[in-house]
């Protein structure tokens, strides 16, 4: 992109080329209250592929994700500050429609989440919101949706079932289905893997391999050893800093920071 | 106490059974001392109504004094009126108000908002009652089912609208953000998702709500009055299964305490039903917790 003034590692970025930016951030500050959370944060995140954000707890990568749709709006007395740029298009103008950013910025929680519903409205449910789908339409959109989460061929007998009677992992399939039902650009997971299983674990890994064919994915993970495994790009974030960020590669086996050397040796955090 | 295995027979090791026991026993009691009242009550309607109780009562009109028979159908109908306008009134206000204090009440405001609605819960219904009568009955010259169903409802307004807000406050945080993550707005997140989520609570606090304003009979004197016909017209008079059991109890008639008794078992009968409506209410398929 033209004009990026960012402390990128240009260099070694496996496929480049073929991965256009998706996300441009510029200088992003964001304050809770007097709490400076993140410090001029320069990243870009690549299309169609997963970026993996690490960092130890309270170093603000999950802040920064939540800038990312602004769900950070929400949060009382918080401010943010720089450019967030979507498709180059800025998410913080004042004109910007939250509800159309997050149709295309979708978001996945730490603990699955489901609504108090069956497995089908769930998904359903952003649908209905948007007016995407009715009737037929919307059960298509609704199998499609779990299929793609992998989820189908394990709920469709019981899709009028409560959705808390599913397991953990299969839950969190639910809510990516119910992202993926609104049709997003981008898949935002905040440590999706945190509360489930090494099983659950893997397969939501599997899942997202599969989902980055279609969907940018930028995934927040205390746990390296994912990030290594999933991601092509790694950032490290400390005290709300992005320290360093590049191939993920580079960033677990040769990294340019000490502190990030640090910490994915294990040093601390 | 297993016999011997570890010797406790110091004095202290006595001390501490004996006030353990004599705790046990205090608390046994009192759970008797509680249900007591509640046994005698229920027994008494019980065993003083049943004999009331016949076809007619439900569906003949009161008799005048002297004549034998006659039933209490114009009450029943008017009790479930002036309930149903109460939550005409009481309803809307209650839950959207709970809603706001949940969602959007932080500050002064809705501190004091919360103050006022529990000093109103805690205001004798006669004056609610004496309220509605300064504030409808004399500006229009009569009594009325209106005026009733006011009344009631300013009663239910408090209990409604903080138990909507104490339930709307323990959805957890998580679902609220996955609603909004969908591009979901804060009502459309609150109607479709928080309300869903709470709705077993709410119903419950409602049917509550409902039950304590259905036995309330000093605000409907002032209000709704009473009468021995059908009421057809909610302008006019109404009559109600509580007024009706104090006029006939206050009365020197045999026919008609044994009329109170029946109505009494009625009311209560009522109340019973709807507490079992709340429970049931609360079973719902798509439980929070599990």
């Amino acid at each position: 992109m033209i004009g990026m003034s960012v402390k990128l590692q240009s260099t070694n970025l496996p496929g480049r080329g073929e991965h256009l930016v998706k996300i441009e951030v510029e200088h992003l500050d964001f304050y809770y209250g007097r709490v400076r959370a993140l410090v001029d944060v320069n990243l870009l995140i690549r299309e169609r592929q997963i970026t993996a954000l690490i960092g130890p707890s309270g170093c603000g990568k999950s802040t920064f994700l939540r800038a990312l749709n602004r769900m950070n709006d929400i949060i009382e007395g918080a401010r943010t500050e720089g450019k967030v740029r979507l498709d180059g298009e800025e998410i913080y103008d004042p004109g910007v429609d939250v509800v159309a950013l997050r149709r295309r910025v979708g978001m996945v929680f730490q603990r699955p989440n489901p609504f108090p519903m069956s497995v089908f409205e769930n998904v359903a449910y952003a649908p209905r919101l948007h007016g995407l789908a009715r009737g037929a339409d919307l059960e298509d959109l609704v199998e499609e949706s779990l299929r793609r989460a992998a989820l189908w061929e394990e709920v469709k007998d019981k899709l009028r079932g409560s959705a808390f009677a599913l397991s953990g992992g299969q839950q969190q399939r639910l809510c990516i289905a119910r992202v993926l039902a609104v049709g997003p650009e981008v898949v935002l997971m905040d440590e999706p893997c945190s509360a489930l299983d090494p099983v659950s674990t893997l397969r939501i890994e599997e899942l997202m391999h599969e989902l980055k064919e279609k969907y940018t994915i930028v995934i927040v993970t205390h746990n390296m050893q994912q990030a290594a495994r999933v991601s092509v790009e790694t950032g490290f974030f400390l005290h709300g800093e992005l320290i360093e960020f590049g191939a993920s590669t580079t960033i677990f086996t040769d990294p340019a920071d000490k502190r990030t050397e640090d910490y994915v040796t294990g040093r601390f955090g | 106490m297993s016999a011997g295995a570890m010797r406790g027979s110091g004095l202290r090791h006595l001390r501490r059974k004996a006030a353990n026991g004599a705790m046990w026993g205090l608390a046994t009691l009192s759970i008797f001392a509680c249900l007591l009242p509640l046994g005698l009550v229920l027994y008494y309607v019980i065993a003083q109504g049943a004999a009331g109780i016949n076809l007619d009562f439900f569906t003949k009109l009161p008799k005048p004094v002297g004549e034998p028979g006659g039933g209490m159908a114009n009450a029943i109908a008017g009790s479930l009126v002036l309930v149903g306008l109460a939550s005409l009134v009481g309803l809307p206000i209650g839950i959207l108000g709970g809603i706001y204090l949940a969602e959007f009440g932080k500050g002064r405001f809705a501190w004091t908002v919360r103050f006022l609605a529990d000093v109103l819960s805690g205001v004798p219904s006669i004056v609610v009652g004496i309220f509605i009568w300064a504030m409808v009955v004399v500006p229009t010259h009569r009594l009325s089912g209106l005026a009733g169903g006011a009344a009631l409802g300013v009663m239910m307004i408090p209990t409604v609208m903080r138990t909507t807000e104490e339930l709307v406050r323990l959805v957890p945080m998580s679902l609220r953000e996955a609603s909004l993550s969908l591009g979901a707005t804060h009502w459309r997140t609150v109607l479709k998702v928080v309300l869903v989520a709470a709705k077993g609570g709410v119903v419950t606090g409602v049917l509550l709500a409902v039950s304590r304003i259905a036995g309330e009979a000093a605000p409907l004197l002032l209000t709704a009055g009473g009468s021995s016909f059908w009421a057809t017209r909610i302008d006019q008079p109404m009559p109600s299964l509580p007024v009706q059991i104090f006029t006939y109890a206050i009365q020197p008639y045999d026919d008609w305490h044994r009329q109170a008794w029946a109505a009494a078992l009625v009311l209560v009968s009522l109340v019973f039903v709807l507490s079992v409506a709340a429970r049931y209410a609360t079973r719902g398929r798509f439980r929070m917790v599990r």
